[in-house]
């Protein structure tokens, strides 16, 4: 900000990805029969290798994200895109390299948080703790968190077990609840598929809103259109490396391509 | 300087929702010089995302998270009852059924009550204080791998997992004791002013426990092996821990070398066990307790809880990792 009021030009970095790698270390992965005693002959056999396998998910990637932009991250499956955004959201540590922010990235994830067994209720108060909302923050905003689910729509159901809750009005409260706080740098994984299409619309202009509030916001998306919608600039990702990084529209015109030439 | 696509004055706080047409693109894949992206974070002051916090920031963070812990604490132990028809009665009922079979068992078929009296109250007690611990320590196995996805999703101090667990134990054990004092009182143990000594020795023990469960829940973080092996360790340490025999009992005579005797005396389970049926049985009196027991239990409290604590926080940012 400082630097755009003294006439230089420099725009000011929320997120810098420094020639990130990023392996997970699966156990049990080993290939062959997953019987008890072909373990053991494994284990008889060839001690010192252990069951373990490496898979090199995101291979150097170098990017900086700047303040009030929306960047749409793309790829096939497996590219590695929500390994990108955890390792930014500094859940998940890079084996190489550094990421670089600007206060706490958070992802937008609250669903592992709630348990199907407690009520709705007892959902919003456990989830909005666990993003790290005040008791007071969540009664101010519990009204709003309810009322933006739709949930109460058909009846008392907020005062039910999540567990009786159909797949979308689950989502629905699941995205609520994620979506009421406001964040520096905020990263969204596929949220936008979620619910009936008056619910998608209203998650698209509280997407837009957090946009607004946050400086910078990353989107995970396999839509196109919602990409090109949403966002500014896109960062194309193909097994773990980085192919592309550009104005939305272009990026999503040559990922198109790619993907139409590859059928 | 920056090798970047999009127009470098784009307005910081009103980004446009659609791109525009202005900015031209001559080249998709930005490079950058070796250490460029580092000298642009570092002239900007960002920090580096997902390092461990210190000891004392990262006490600070636990703080500011205790609503949760305790909320968390709380779900899961309603969470636990919420199918079964008779509901939160589980919570009183299932440390009560314990106690029978174990009565039955050790008691009637066994017939170990031969040297303690109050063996009932004596029984109870002890089976209820281990619970705790082998309870806590079990969690403390899954406090980490048992909720990756919540640690891979949302930013929190991980020590407020195992954290949580302790204290959902905590109060298991709380419901546990309110069947305790009915037994007590059932055969004849009213309450009397010793009883208060109950809160120092569960709270030593609470410490205690939380300390063993953050260092098992690191360990098996790692090796998820380790929650296949800690049913075993803790069978091998109730059996040691006089939960149902008295092991100053047994240490009357002089048939056990010295070594033993000492490693009986302060194993912290049974300095636990001991602390409170001498708070709450009447009959068990303080010649029964191993010498220096309360110094013992501060202890293992402080060697545990300063320990398992600093244990854990040295592996903060690795949790979560694949």
């Amino acid at each position: 900000m400082a630097e755009n009021m003294n006439g230089t030009d420099e725009r000011v970095p929320t997120v810098v990805v420094d020639d990130v790698h990023i392996t997970y270390k699966v156990n049990g992965a080993r290939t062959g029969r997953g019987s008890a005693t072909s373990a053991l002959s494994r284990i008889a056999s060839r001690r010192q290798a252990p069951g373990v396998r490496e898979v090199h998910a995101v291979k150097g990637v170098s990017f900086a994200a700047y303040k009030g932009e929306a960047i749409g991250l793309i790829g096939s499956n497996g590219s590695g895109k929500s390994t990108l955004l955890k390792a930014i959201a500094g859940l998940l540590p890079p084996s190489k390299g550094r990421v670089h922010t600007q206060g706490q990235p958070s992802l937008l994830g609250v669903n592992a948080a709630l348990m199907s067994d407690l009520t709705g209720e007892r959902n919003v108060i456990l989830g909005g703790l666990a993003m790290g909302m005040t008791r007071e923050e969540i009664r101010e905003r519990y009204e709003q968190i309810v009322n933006f689910s739709g949930i109460n729509e058909k009846g008392d159901f907020i005062t039910l077990p999540m567990r009786t809750y159909s797949s979308g009005m689950g989502a629905r409260l699941r995205f609520s609840i994620a979506a009421a706080k406001s964040h520096d740098v905020l990263l969204i994984d596929e949220a936008l598929s979620t619910g009936d299409a008056k619910f998608q619309r209203r998650s698209k202009e509280r997407i837009i809103e957090l946009r607004k509030e946050a400086g910078t916001v990353f989107l995970v998306s396999h839509s196109n259109k919602s990409i090109t919608e949403t966002c500014d600039r896109a960062i194309w990702l193909e097994a773990g490396t980085l192919r592309m990084d550009g104005p939305a529209k272009d990026v999503v015109a040559a990922y198109e391509k790619f993907t139409t030439a590859k059928k | 300087m920056v090798s970047q696509t999009t127009a470098s004055a784009t307005p910081p706080a009103a980004p446009a929702p659609a791109v525009t047409d202005a900015a031209p693109a001559p080249a998709l894949l930005p490079v950058y010089e070796p250490g460029e992206l580092a000298a642009l974070a570092a002239r900007h002051g960002l920090t580096v995302s997902g390092a461990r916090p210190t000891l004392g920031a990262y006490i600070r963070q636990l703080w500011g998270r205790r609503h949760f812990i305790t909320a968390f604490a709380t779900a899961k132990l309603t969470a636990q009852y919420s199918q079964a028809k008779l509901g939160q009665i589980w919570q009183i009922m299932t440390p009560l059924l314990n106690a029978t079979v174990y009565y039955f068992i050790f008691g009637v078929l066994m017939n170990t009550k031969r040297n303690v009296e109050d063996f009932v109250p004596f029984l109870v007690t002890g089976v209820f204080i281990w619970t705790f611990t082998s309870s806590s320590i079990t969690a403390g196995t899954r406090a980490i791998s048992g909720n990756l996805g919540l640690v891979r999703a949302l930013h929190f101090p991980r020590a407020s997992l195992p954290i949580a667990l302790a204290l959902q134990q905590l109060q298991q054990l709380l419901f546990s004791l309110g069947a305790l004092v009915l037994i007590l009182i059932g055969f004849g143990q009213f309450p009397r002013p010793s009883w208060l000594l109950a809160v120092p020795a569960l709270f030593l023990q609470a410490v205690f426990n939380t300390g063993v469960s953050m260092v098992v829940a690191r360990l098996a973080a790692r090796t998820p092996d380790i929650a296949q092996l800690t049913p075993f360790v803790l069978r091998t340490w109730m059996y040691a821990s006089g939960v149902m025999w008295s092991i100053d009992a047994l240490l009357k005579g002089d048939r056990v070398p010295h070594f033993v005797k000492v490693a009986l005396e302060c194993n912290p389970a049974a300095v636990f066990i001991d602390l409170m049926r001498f708070a709450l049985i009447d009959s068990f009196s303080g010649s029964q307790l191993p010498p220096h027991v309360w110094a013992v239990a501060a202890g293992w409290a402080l060697v545990c809880g300063v320990g398992g604590f600093v244990y854990f926080w040295k592996a903060e940012e690795q949790y979560g990792r694949g």
